[in-house]
């Protein structure tokens, strides 16, 4: 039984790992909740913030925080397009229709992105990369402290944007209830579209939260998206405190199943616990939807 | 007729190929309660349909405030002023009542937010007790209210209310009939759609009635209710 020293450590580097998953599920279980779509683009995506992230920091020497400017405005103007130009339109309002046109998009972005950007796995050098915090007697990179605040600071002013503005209230509104949205005149596709926007928007903050602890490459999508999905349905579709809650759960179910099963089991754990959990409450763990 | 709102003239649709409406003519003056009625499946709800841009015109004209409105978008209807409380309420189940009304001002109104909010309570008391609930919690009546109050919120000019009796207790429906009266003595003009003939006609300044597609019949309350056919078939008398 490993003692106190080691479990801590392990714990809060999955409580911060957690954080930026919870993002990305963030911006997944939006999509999801109110498109009713699973975006299974949502991974090539990611990628493509990080691309950005790491070329406004290669080429322009711009600080991946400071990119937090630039690349969600532009994460949030993609999505919009491929909303409103494609998804919408290719879709004709037919659920698996969307879901083998987010599914092609993903294959399209990928493949262009080991077209331009080879498949070599790509990290960036920050003055603050190899520096640490001391929490509770154990060292956090500072990379992932920053990480950990960003995601509820970002979680955090989507939830006052859901609920206190009237984009918020149209979102939800639609969510449930296209007719009576489009009698109060709130324009369906437009609404749909900043939904998705800001869902990718998400995956924007996250990659510049990311990139300094971590690395990119084409294919770099696919696990987090993997986990996302993991953490949507354990939280309960379109759920945002679930997908919260989740984010950092399977963040540390993933730190500790490492530590014990060994790093290259880590994600054993997940899966683990997503079956166990779809067997006994199919709804996931916080049920219903927003 | 002095001040006409609203003027529709040989009004046809329908839905893919069937056609509902076979040339409807029917007009509102400012400040009328007007009735349209007819027995289920007659397309009275086609009618208010149209007549907000959920449903395309496929012929005729819809006359609102002297412009030609039936080639615009339910938005820029709504931007007029003709506001459609539709069959079935379709309130927002998931968002509380607050903030029902509030984006009842989505697209107008949205400047008089709060006085307005002040004045759908005062109308609809039963609102201000259930502010924060969801309204998919409320009761029906409830509901019904807050779907009127929500088309309220956006200031309307000419406001269609297509069965709000549905679905109600008689005492209920008496009070909803006496609120619409008290809507329409603060000077809103309404299209007042049901199948209740004698409770609508007793509200109503004129009323149209509907038969498979066409107005049949049409005049004040007064001289309707002395029509022998309307007697016969709707009111049940002989
Ligand atoms: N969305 C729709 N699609 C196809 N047919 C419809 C639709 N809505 C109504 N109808 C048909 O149009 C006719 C008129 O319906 P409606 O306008 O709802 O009548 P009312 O409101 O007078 O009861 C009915 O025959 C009905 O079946
Ligand atoms: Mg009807």
């Amino acid at each position: 039984m490993p003692d106190l020293a080691i479990i801590i450590p392990s714990v809060l580097n999955g409580l911060t790992t957690g954080a930026l998953y919870a993002l990305v599920a963030l911006g997944l279980t939006l999509i999801y909740g109110v498109l009713h779509i699973i975006n299974f683009a949502h991974g090539a995506l990611l990628m493509l913030g990080l691309y950005a992230v790491y070329y406004l920091n290669t080429r322009f020497g711009l600080d991946p925080y400071v990119c937090l400017l630039i690349v969600p405005p532009a994460m949030f103007a993609l999505g919009y397009a491929l909303q409103r130009g494609i998804i919408g339109r290719a879709g004709h309002g037919r659920d698996e229709n969307i879901l083998l046109v987010t599914l092609g998009l993903s294959i399209v972005i990928e493949n262009l992105a080991l077209f331009f950007f080879k498949s070599d796995t790509r990290i960036i050098d920050t003055p603050y990369s190899f520096e640490v915090v001391q929490i509770i007697g154990a060292f956090v990179p500072e990379p992932k402290v920053f990480a950990f605040i960003g995601a509820f600071v970002t979680a955090g002013l989507l939830w006052a944007l859901m609920s206190f503005t009237d984009l918020g209230r149209a979102i939800r509104a639609l969510a449930k209830e296209r007719k009576g949205a489009t009698l109060v005149g709130i324009n369906a596709d437009h609404v749909y579209a900043m939904s998705f926007g800001l869902g990718i928007a998400c995956l924007g903050v996250a990659a510049c939260l990311l990139l300094p602890s971590y690395y990119v490459s084409p294919q770099v999508g696919q696990g987090f998206v993997l986990i996302a999905f993991t953490i949507v349905v354990l939280g309960g579709m379109g759920s945002f405190v679930g997908a919260l809650i989740g984010g950092l759960f399977i963040g540390v179910v993933e730190a500790l199943s490492g530590l014990f099963l060994g790093e290259s089991l880590g994600q054993i754990g997940i899966f683990a616990i997503f079956i166990v959990v779809l067997i006994f409450r199919p709804t996931g763990l916080l049920g219903h939807k927003v | 007729m002095s001040d006409t709102l609203l003027e529709i003239s040989g009004l046809r649709g329908g839905y893919g190929a069937v056609e509902v409406l076979r040339g409807v003519d029917l007009d509102i003056a400012s400040g009328e309660i007007v009735a349209l009625l007819g027995s289920n499946g007659v397309g009275k709800t086609t009618l208010s349909s149209i007549l907000t841009g959920l449903v395309s015109c496929w012929g005729g004209a819809i006359r609102f405030k002297g412009r030609e409105i039936q080639k615009l978008s339910p938005r820029a209807i709504i931007d007029m002023g003709l506001i459609h409380v539709p069959e079935g309420r379709h309130i927002f189940p998931n968002l509380s009542v607050r903030e029902n009304l509030e984006l009842g001002s989505y697209r107008r109104g949205r400047a008089n937010r709060a006085k307005n909010m002040e004045h759908v309570v005062s109308v609809f008391p039963r609102l201000s007790e259930r502010f924060d609930q969801k309204a998919g919690t409320l009761s029906g009546g409830e509901q019904q209210m807050l779907a009127i109050g929500r088309g309220m919120m956006a200031e309307p000019e000419l406001l269609i209310l297509d069965e709000p009796s549905i679905g109600l207790s008689p005492l209920l429906v008496e009070e909803m009939f006496e609120l619409i009266t008290t809507l329409n003595g603060e000077g809103l003009t309404i299209l007042l759609v049901e199948q209740n003939v004698l409770q609508s006609m007793e509200i109503a300044n004129r009323a149209f009635v509907m038969e498979n597609g066409a107005i049949t019949l049409s005049g004040t309350s007064a001289e309707l209710m002395d029509d022998p056919e309307l007697q016969r078939s709707y009111l049940g008398l002989v």
